[in-house]
Parts: C-alpha cells; sequence; structure tokens
C-alpha cells in the first residue's frame, strides 16, 4: 500500500487517493488551425512511461483537494508532492516534467510560453 | 534443416513410455538470430506467436523472428486467468471476438497440442433490477450478431451453479444473469506452447532473452531492430508487446491512447470441484472459475493507477477476495496459494489497437487491456492478414489507430464488464 503524503493533511494509505491520471495537460485553443490529431493526442493519447512520472491525486476521502505527484512507475518511490498551479523542483519531477512528449507539441509550447509571460507580470 | 515435428497423439505416448519419456523431440528450437528477415514479431506472448504462425501458415511468410525480451509465454499470456466469450456488444467487437472464439473451437486439432480449451459457459450475474434490463437489451444485441446468449431466471441459475445463494433478502441478490454457453476457459501455457510449436515447425525462429531496444527506419520506411543480441534487418515490423506498448510506440515517437495498468489474480489451494463453469459479477466486482487442479482462481479490476512493476496494490488484493466470499461465502476459510500481476495495456473504449502506423511496414496490435486472451487466435489471424497484405481486412479495418481521430471509438466499457 502506497504512503501517500497529502499537502494539506500529511502521510495517510492509499486507499483514501485517488488517482487523477497524468499531470500538466493544457487544453489545446480551440481554432480552425487545431488538427483532429491534435485534438485526439490532447482528448486520447497518454504519456506512459515506465519510470518518472507526473500525474495528480485527489484526497477523496480526506480534504477533498488535488495535487500532483511525482511517482516512479516501477518501484513506485514518491519523490514530490505539489500543489496543483506549480511546478516540481525535486530533480526527478523535473525530469519527468521534460521528458513528456507533450512538452514537445505546439500548443503546449505556447501554453509554456504564456505561464512564463504571466510569471513575469 | 528443419527437423519434422513428431505427432502428439495416444500413440507417441505409449511409444515414448517404452524410453521412459526420455526421447521426446524438443517442442521447438532455440536458435540465434539471423541476419535478415521477411518479418519480425516483438513479443512472444500467445498474440505474437499466433501472428507468426498464421504469417507462415497462411500467407507462406515463413522466414520469421519472433523476439521477446523475457520467456515465451511469461507476460500476460501466462498471468491471466483464461476467461474466453464473445458476448460483446457492438457489432465490430462481435466481430473479432466471434472469429476468434470459432478458432478456438478447433485449436487444440489443428495446432496438434491441447489447449484445453473447455467450453463449460460463462454466466454473468445481475444483482439489480436495473442491472437485469440493461443485460436483456444486451442479450438482444448480441442474438442479432448471430452470439450465444441466453437470459437466466435465479432458479435456472441455482441449478446451474448449485453452490450459489439465490435468496433474495442477501446485501446483492442474485436477480438474474445471462450465459454465453460456447464460452470457458483454456490452459494459457499450453495456447503459448501450441502456438510457438506450430510456429517452430514453418521455420519460424523464437528468439527468447532477445529485447528489442530501437527500431530503425529510413525514408519513413522500416529497415531493421537493434535488439539485446545485436542488429537484424526486416522490412516488416509487428509489436505485440502488451503493456509494454507505449514503451516501444516512445521509441520511434507514436503516441499511443494507452495506459499501463497491474491487473491482479490470485489462486487457492486445490479443493474437489465444486464449480464447473465461469462466473462473472459486476455489482459485487468479481469473476471465479475452477481450474483443472482444483484451485479457485479469481480476480477483479485492475489498479487504479499506471505501473509497471508486476505486483499490484494490495487495496485491490483485499477487495478481490472480499468480493469472492461475499457472493460465495463457502470460500471464507480457503488459503491463497499463488498471487500475482501483470501489465495489461487499456484503452480509452477498451477495444484494441490493430493498426497500421505512419511508419511503412510498422505495425501495432495492443489495447487488448484486460479481455485479450480470448482474442488470441483471431487477433494473430487478422494481424498476420494486416501484415502480410498491409492492407486490413474487414475484421481489423474498425480496430485502426485513426478511429481516436475520427472519434469512431469502440465503446465497450460495458460488455468489459468486471474487466474481461
Ligand atoms: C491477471 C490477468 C487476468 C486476465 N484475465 C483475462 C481473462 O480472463 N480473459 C481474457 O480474455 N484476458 C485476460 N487478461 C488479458 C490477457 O492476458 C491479455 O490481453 C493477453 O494475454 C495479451 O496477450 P499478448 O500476447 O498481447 O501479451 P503478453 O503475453 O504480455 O506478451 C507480450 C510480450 O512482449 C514482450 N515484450 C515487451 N517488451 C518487449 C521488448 N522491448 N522486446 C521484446 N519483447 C518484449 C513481453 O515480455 C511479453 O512476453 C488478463 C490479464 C491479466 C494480467
Ligand atoms: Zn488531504
Amino acid at each position: 500500500m502506497l504512503n501517500i503524503e497529502c499537502p494539506y493533511c500529511g502521510f495517510r494509505d492509499e486507499i483514501e487517493f485517488s488517482c487523477g491520471g497524468e499531470a500538466h495537460i493544457s487544453r489545446p485553443e480551440l481554432n480552425d488551425k487545431l488538427s483532429d490529431k491534435e485534438w485526439s493526442e490532447y482528448l486520447y493519447s497518454s504519456y506512459n512511461p515506465k519510470g518518472l512520472f507526473i500525474e495528480r491525486w485527489v484526497h477523496s476521502a480526506g480534504c477533498r483537494q488535488w495535487f500532483n505527484m511525482v511517482r516512479n512507475t516501477v518501484t513506485n518511490e514518491i519523490y514530490e508532492v505539489y500543489k496543483i498551479g506549480s511546478l516540481p523542483k525535486t530533480k526527478e519531477g523535473l525530469l519527468a516534467f521534460k521528458n513528456n512528449w507533450r512538452r514537445k507539441t505546439k500548443s503546449e509550447l505556447i501554453d509554456l510560453k504564456k505561464k512564463k509571460n504571466n510569471g513575469k507580470k | 534443416m528443419l527437423e519434422k515435428k513428431q505427432k502428439y497423439s495416444i500413440f507417441s505416448i505409449i511409444k515414448n513410455s517404452f524410453s521412459y519419456h526420455q526421447n521426446w523431440q524438443k517442442a521447438w528450437r532455440n536458435p540465434e538470430p539471423k541476419k535478415n528477415y521477411d518479418a519480425i514479431i516483438v513479443g512472444a506472448g500467445g498474440h505474437g506467436l499466433a501472428s507468426a504462425y498464421y504469417l507462415a501458415s497462411i500467407h507462406g511468410i515463413k522466414n520469421i523472428a519472433v523476439i521477446e525480451k523475457g520467456w515465451l509465454g511469461g507476460g500476460n499470456t501466462g498471468r491471466n486467468t483464461t476467461i474466453i466469450r464473445s458476448n460483446y456488444l457492438w457489432d465490430e467487437s462481435a466481430s473479432i471476438y466471434e472469429h476468434s472464439l470459432k478458432l478456438w473451437e478447433n485449436l487444440s486439432n489443428e495446432l496438434n497440442f491441447n489447449v484445453m480449451f473447455s467450453q463449460r459457459g460463462v454466466l454473468t450475474i445481475a444483482h439489480s433490477e436495473h442491472e437485469l434490463k440493461e443485460m436483456s437489451r444486451r442479450v438482444n444485441a448480441i442474438r442479432l450478431n448471430g452470439i450465444d446468449s441466453e437470459i437466466l431466471n435465479p432458479s435456472q441459475i441455482k441449478r446451474f451453479v448449485p453452490i450459489i445463494d439465490i435468496d433474495q433478502k442477501l446485501r446483492y441478490p442474485v436477480m438474474g444473469g445471462f450465459l454465453q454457453k460456447r464460452g470457458g476457459t483454456a490452459r494459457h501455457d499450453a495456447v503459448a506452447w501450441g502456438y510457438a510449436r506450430a510456429a517452430d515447425s514453418y521455420g519460424v525462429d523464437i528468439i527468447q532473452n532477445c529485447e528489442l531496444h530501437e527500431i530503425i527506419h529510413k525514408k519513413n520506411k522500416i529497415t531493421g531492430v537493434v535488439t539485446s543480441k545485436g542488429k537484424i534487418n526486416t522490412k516488416k515490423l509487428g509489436v505485440v508487446v502488451a503493456g509494454h506498448s507505449s514503451v516501444v510506440a516512445d521509441k520511434i515517437g507514436i503516441k499511443l491512447p494507452i495506459q499501463s495498468r497491474p491487473l491482479q489474480a490470485l489462486v487457492s489451494e486445490p479443493i474437489k470441484p465444486i464449480l464447473d463453469t465461469v462466473i462473472m459479477s459486476n455489482a459485487v466486482h468479481m469473476y471465479i472459475s475452477q481450474s483443472d487442479k482444483g484451485e479457485m482462481v479469481l480476480g477483479a479490476g485492475v489498479d487504479k493507477y499506471n505501473s509497471y512493476g508486476q505486483k499490484g496494490s494490495f487495496p485491490v488484493t483485499q477487495h478481490m477476495i472480499a468480493s469472492a466470499v461475499e457472493l460465495f461465502p463457502i470460500l471464507s476459510r480457503l488459503r491463497m496459494l499463488r498471487h500475482w500481476g501483470g501489465i495489461v495495456d487499456t484503452c480509452p473504449d477498451a477495444s484494441p489497437i490493430i493498426s497500421k502506423t505512419e511508419i511503412e511496414g510498422l505495425y501495432f496490435n495492443c489495447g487488448w487491456g484486460t479481455g485479450g486472451f480470448k482474442a488470441t487466435p483471431g487477433s494473430g489471424h487478422v494481424f498476420a492478414d494486416l501484415i502480410a497484405k498491409d492492407k486490413p481486412n474487414s475484421i481489423s479495418k474498425p480496430f485502426s489507430i485513426e478511429r481516436f481521430e475520427k472519434g469512431k471509438l469502440i465503446d465497450e466499457h460495458g460488455a468489459a464488464g468486471v474487466a474481461h
């Protein structure tokens, strides 16, 4: 059983949580330039790595808050939990974020740029 | 030179008993990879081996290698609970699973290998009025596709499965169910071994302990692979690696709609025969059968998060056992003998992907998730056809990966039920 640290409640057993799958997926802007392929990649394709992975979890039988988690999908080691809206900080988290093929798609790059600009304001 | 395969029969058993069974021919060779093959199949699970067998036997392509990173049949093929049925809802699924079931019915004969296919029936139970209505609708659709399927009332169920309690005051009363009599189970290892032996007899090289590392392509055409046993050239590459499909696809930038999840199962200590069919319950969420050795074989749903660790999470194991005891209190004192997990490749619509790709000569067969064992013969049959002709046939066509772009999903979450 995983022992998960909720950023709001601390360490609890896995059964109190639900997993919401891959984190940091940004919805492409809907316009006539968006191809069926890009839309289907957003909607259906999954980054499904053997190793470092960032996913969303919710403390469903606790505070009911969502948060992100960096986990190794082979060993189940958890490296980091962090709040929705922020980016990972650990070496493993940054690697997992960067390796995801989504970071290379057009809409993701535009989105990341936007995030950066917002940060400057 | 290829040695002729010995024929398995009662006479060969008698004959070999005179030499204390010391002189049986090896069921397959253990060759080193050649430099060139006409086609390479990655993954020696049931689906991969069946693909190679039908490529050789039907399409005459015999210069084939099946490369396997572990041992043949050591993946989900050797880990599943072996439920076989074809009572799916949509026409596309009915067509491929029924195609498969028909092949099962003659498989032991065709392969000259006893795959212990046993048509003991698969009975799915309803525990609420709503479930029963939904079931009737499903049964009607299935029958319209010409597939056997019938609704049973509680007393018919009691006659069919004497150990079941049909008291209507239970927390999960048995209100009815639907039965596919032609469904059942088979011996999973024997399926892998049977296909391996038959493929080998056509000269197919099954190369174990040989992991695919890289896929090489030039000008958008497959030219070969790099493996743990070196570089091998080929123009056609069929990837059939189940839970590892995304890992392989990622090597060449193909983005599959697949998530890899552990699916667990367990067997109890062997007991005398008490159950001669397969029982599934979606509401209580479990399925169970009894093996020929007497072990109760049971399983439930997939784990809640992606993982490549073949063990699975403990709450799921607990749930599986609790559900079995809820439905059959008679099992409560049985001891567990073995427990394991396999990594299944789940698709958003619970249907498989049998498809060409953007790269010429590269084909994927994956996404069977929790229910692909039953499809082993059919999947191999249509995948071989796709690889040989570079064109999908009417059965495999709807399962192309383009369905996700076109929005033509084949949603079988209902028929997939507990998982199978
Ligand atoms: C616990 C459990 C219960 C199940 N119960 C049922 C059931 O009751 N009924 C049913 O119909 N289905 C069931 N299934 C699903 C079924 O087992 C699978 O859908 C089916 O076996 C898939 O067959 P396969 O040949 O594609 O996969 P596998 O047998 O997993 O074969 C894939 C092979 O690819 C190899 N491979 C992976 N990566 C590489 C690489 N890079 N290089 C070389 N080789 C590689 C693997 O080692 C493996 O041997 C169950 C699955 C599990 C885990
Ligand atoms: Zn919490």
